[in-house]
């Protein structure tokens, strides 16, 4: 049993012939070739499958398919410009500050920052901490990380006053 | 970006391509294949597809010792989508002796016969029966070989000093390795105090989050195989043994890897995937979830028993250690872990008399293997543990007992060899240091008490091991290099560019590193033991300076005077015309190595290089909640000189963190051979809120003079003494010694309630 979803795809109307049980993560790959959300663990304990549905961060391992439809989808491939290539701070901060190792989570945790970032513009390492809770790095780069962000906020409120 | 500017006699101070040259070895170059990484564009095995793939899923055992008596697929075939049910009876018309395994050809691509460690997964149809068989769990059991795990033992040849375990029965013990040093007996019978303590490891894994992927493509003429592995090249070896293939029939190309810390290495899911390639005639891939993880490599559980014998004066006169090692259903690198570990079981310490006895056991647990450290890990956190132990006992100051008995510079380390460009003294004073050592700390009141430890340990790095690289100079001056380090994140692209730029004046950026893929990367031991740098930065090194004599020869060659700065792209055009031709220089590397003595395990070539690391720790312990919090975690380490100090700073942070997760809190809890916590809810890896908020590391000043541009291998190190330092802290605050690890706050507690004599009624 199929069905058709559509949705938007980092801000591209799209649309996918699912099944019911399909999660995010599997039809992402699958259909659309976007490899960045990537399952781990498969219990939405680690954030490598992170991905933005209408903003919000879900884990796409358990989140399905089904759920999308209709929905606006953020992945890491779209955190560069579209048309100039050009990375975000976020991303330019994570490669500056040394903020990943194997890079298997890195699309996570460049979704979480990204998101913190445009909650808060200017965290304290308390609420990065918090924040990024929810993703774990085996290689541990978490110091590298809380840097990044660091770095990376102080970009934006640098480009936002220039 | 040019990318070509290489010149024939560089002055060393000249900008080309916008970085300084003859300046690429100690700049904090972010790593190059950074872009790949944050846009989600990185390739892993994982989440690779190839056309007509099909995918497998394991059925795994249910008991851990028992024999096969049916297997029936009957209701699992009837499932749409299922292409087909493979048995090892299938895999045995393929490949007729389906066993692989570093250092024993132990373990079957399928169990065949008898199953001898528990994992069950999916495939959910599929009913096994088995007549179950006693089990053996525990080490130190498993040493008495009442319950074997294999009726034979079968040596894989790979390495020479395991010859005569061939054949062998009536035993559970893959390798026993001896050091023998002096007169342990005789200076115990001297000595003015003697102590013995036990110590206990857990069982943990490596816990790559990107868990266990191969893809293989089979057809009669070769087999191309896609591996998230630490060592391409020992697979390609071992799957051409199985098929009875030359090499070159067998091609293993390996993607980024998402984790590896020695998980990855030699054959996991290769050959499973290579024999249903050949059944099936489609690409098949093997991809593991992280519950299946728990059942396919881990850290080997210990059990140390350490004895000291310390004369009047505080000097350590001998030492004698008996080391277990749990290895689990499959030798994997067990052998190599036992015995190369063995060589420094008896500390950084000077020592004139010294007994290691250290054994690799089967047993009907997960396979072990190594995890960021190849058992010194385990080593020091009994070693660094007893010795605070004893100076308490003696009521010597820690630090001044250690500084006493330091193993130091052109000293006779426990196996023979002389101690050279060793910063144990370094290492250890600047930890002290930055703890303050010698002024009085705040001791905290009420139930919190605060304390602290310092621990220090060394290693010698595994030999003897080869690394081959090469290097083309293409026309237009541009550098390209093929080494088969596997780059799992631990930044060895980035640094064997510096390297091969440092030598040949170009930036390093501009120099291509190709992707691994053994059709056209040469030989490499495998990415393992924090040799890479040393022995594969040394092969590019000389791949380099062959490939700069070749330009210097090219350019005296075309009548250029000596010391031309003539640019490469005309060098060739002047050589060949037009813009043609290539340089292509290459190095092979592999240190001196004397074997140990059976009998005695001396040698004065053990190593090429030693690790050095101390690591100091400041705790508050809630005394009515046996809760640790780390308020300071300091490590310092000699890498010699960092090649990269931005990335050497990473990977000991990332070091100190992952095994601050084995010392606090992970554990593979194991019932009848089953994990039960198989899975990351219940089973916690450090995550961002278990960084303690003052962590401190450093580098100490250090050049080792044998290493390509002075460095050393730096990933395993700063794991060393965090565990014993975090112990040692811990008594320190509040008087409770563990000698087991995790130092859960369980753990505390209990203990806390002995000391006061009121333990827990279990405990009783």
């Amino acid at each position: 049993m199929t069905r058709t979803i559509s949705f938007t795809l980092n801000g591209e109307q799209v649309a996918a012939e699912i099944k019911p049980h399909h999660n995010l993560v599997e039809v992402l790959q699958r259909e659309f070739n976007l490899m960045g959300a990537r399952e781990s663990c498969g219990q939405g304990m680690c954030g490598c499958c992170t991905v933005l549905v209408n903003g919000a961060a879900v884990s796409g391992c358990l989140y399905l398919a089904a759920f999308v439809d209709g929905a606006e989808v953020r992945t890491v491939e779209s955190l560069a410009d579209a048309r100039t290539q050009a990375l975000s701070p976020v991303q330019e901060a994570f490669i500056e500050a040394g903020a990943f190792q194997c890079g298997y989570c890195t699309p996570g945790f460049l979704l979480m920052a990204t998101q913190l970032l445009e909650a808060y513009p200017d965290p304290d390492e308390e609420q990065i901490r918090h924040y990024l809770s929810g993703n774990l790095c085996r290689c541990a780069a978490y110091p590298e990380i809380i840097a990044a962000v660091k770095l990376a906020a102080r970009r934006r409120k640098a480009n936002s006053v220039g | 970006m040019a990318t070509s500017s290489g010149q024939v006699g560089t002055p060393k101070d000249a900008k080309v391509g916008g970085a300084k040259v003859g300046s690429q070895i100690g700049r904090s170059l972010p790593r190059l294949e950074g872009r790949d990484k944050v846009t989600g564009r990185a390739e892993y095995t994982h989440t690779m597809r190839l056309p007509g793939m099909l995918y497998a899923k394991i059925f795994r055992s249910t008991v851990a010792h028992g024999r096969i008596k049916s297997i029936d697929t009957s209701a699992a075939k009837r499932v749409p989508g299922v292409y087909r049910i493979i048995t090892a009876e299938d895999i045995r018309t393929v490949i007729p002796a389906p066993y692989y395994g570093p250092a024993f050809h132990d373990q079957p691509i399928l169990a065949v016969d008898k199953v001898h460690y528990v994992a069950e997964e999916a495939a959910q149809l599929i009913v096994a029966e088995y007549e179950e068989l006693p089990a053996v769990f525990d080490e130190v059991e498993a040493a008495a070989n009442n319950t074997l795990v294999h009726e034979e033992l079968k040596p894989a040849g790979t390495f020479a000093d395991l010859k005569h375990l061939k054949g062998r029965k009536g035993t559970n013990v893959a390798l026993d390795f001896k050091l023998r040093r002096g007169d342990v007996d005789k200076a115990f019978a001297a000595a003015a105090h003697v102590f013995e303590h036990t110590f206990h490891t857990q069982k943990v894994l490596h816990l790559a989050l990107e868990p266990f992927a191969s893809i293989a493509d089979w057809n009669e003429r070769g087999v191309t195989i896609y591996s998230g592995s630490q060592g391409p090249s020992f697979v390609r070896t071992e799957i051409a043994r199985l098929l009875g293939w030359p090499e070159n029939r067998v091609r293993i190309k390996v993607p980024y890897l998402g984790g590896g810390f020695g998980a990855k290495l030699y054959i996991k899911m290769e050959a499973l995937a290579t024999a249903l390639s050949m059944i099936v005639r489609r690409p098949v891939k093997v991809a593991l979830t992280m519950e299946e993880q728990f059942y396919t490599i881990t850290r080997h559980p210990s059990t140390f028993v350490i004895k000291t014998g310390v004369d009047a004066s505080g000097r350590i006169t001998a030492r004698k250690c008996e080391v277990y090692w749990n290895g689990g259903a499959y030798a994997d690198v067990g052998p190599r872990v036992t015995q190369k570990s063995g060589f420094t079981a008896s500390g950084p310490y000077d020592i004139d008399n010294v007994w290691v006895d250290s054994y690799a056991l089967y047993t009907n647990l997960p396979p072990a293997g190594a995890l960021r450290g190849f058992g010194i890990p385990q080593l020091v956190w009994a070693y660094e543990s007893h010795t605070d132990m004893i100076a308490r006992a003696l009521k010597l100051d820690p630090l001044e007992f250690r500084r006493k008995n330091l193993l130091r510079e052109g000293r006779p380390q426990a196996t023979g060899q002389i101690v050279r460009d060793a910063k144990l003294d370094a290492v250890l004073e600047r930890v002290a240091e930055r703890l303050n050592w010698g002024k009085p700390l705040a001791r905290g009141n009420g139930a919190l008490r605060r304390g602290r430890g310092i621990a220090v340990a060394i290693k010698a790095v595994i030999s003897p091991t080869t690394s081959v690289a090469n290097l083309t100079i293409a026309a237009d001056g541009s550098t390209t290099l093929y080494c088969g380090t596997v780059d799992m994140g631990q930044g060895s692209d980035t640094a064997m560019a510096q390297i091969a730029g440092e030598v040949l004046d170009v930036p390093a950026e501009s120099v291509r590193i190709v992707p691994r893929d053994t059709d056209v990367t040469p030989y490499d031991m495998g990415t393992l033991g924090s040799r890479s740098l040393f022995h594969m930065g040394h092969a590019v090194r000389l791949a380099a300076e062959e490939a700069r004599e070749k330009i210097k020869a090219m350019a005296r060659e075309v009548g250029e005077p000596e010391g031309s700065n003539i640019p490469l792209p005309d060098l060739f055009k002047k050589k060949f015309g037009m813009q043609a031709g290539n340089i292509v220089g290459t190095g092979t590397y592999k240190p001196d190595y004397v074997p140990p003595d059976p009998a005695t395990g001396l040698t004065d070539k053990v190593t090429p290089f030693w690790m050095c690391a101390a690591s100091g720790a400041e705790v508050e312990v809630d005394t009515e909640t046996g809760h640790v919090r780390i308020t300071r975690l300091i490590t310092a380490v000699d890498c010699g000189r960092p090649v990269n100090p931005k990335i050497v700073e990473t990977q000991i942070s990332g070091a100190v963190l992952m095994q601050l997760g084995f010392t606090m809190f992970e554990k593979m809890h194991i019932d009848a051979g089953q994990v039960t916590n198989a899975s990351l809810a219940d089973y916690k890896i450090p995550a961002i809120l278990d960084v303690p908020q003052a962590m401190e590391n450093e580098t100490v000043d250090s050049q080792l003079s044998t290493g390509p541009f002075g460095a050393k291998g730096v990933g395993e190190t700063a794991t060393f003494c965090v565990s014993p330092a975090i112990a040692n802290a811990i008594e320190d605050a509040c008087g409770v010694r563990l000698t087991a690890l995790p130092l859960t706050p369980e753990a505390v507690f209990r203990a806390l309630r002995a000391q006061a004599n009121k333990p827990l009624a279990d405990d009783a």
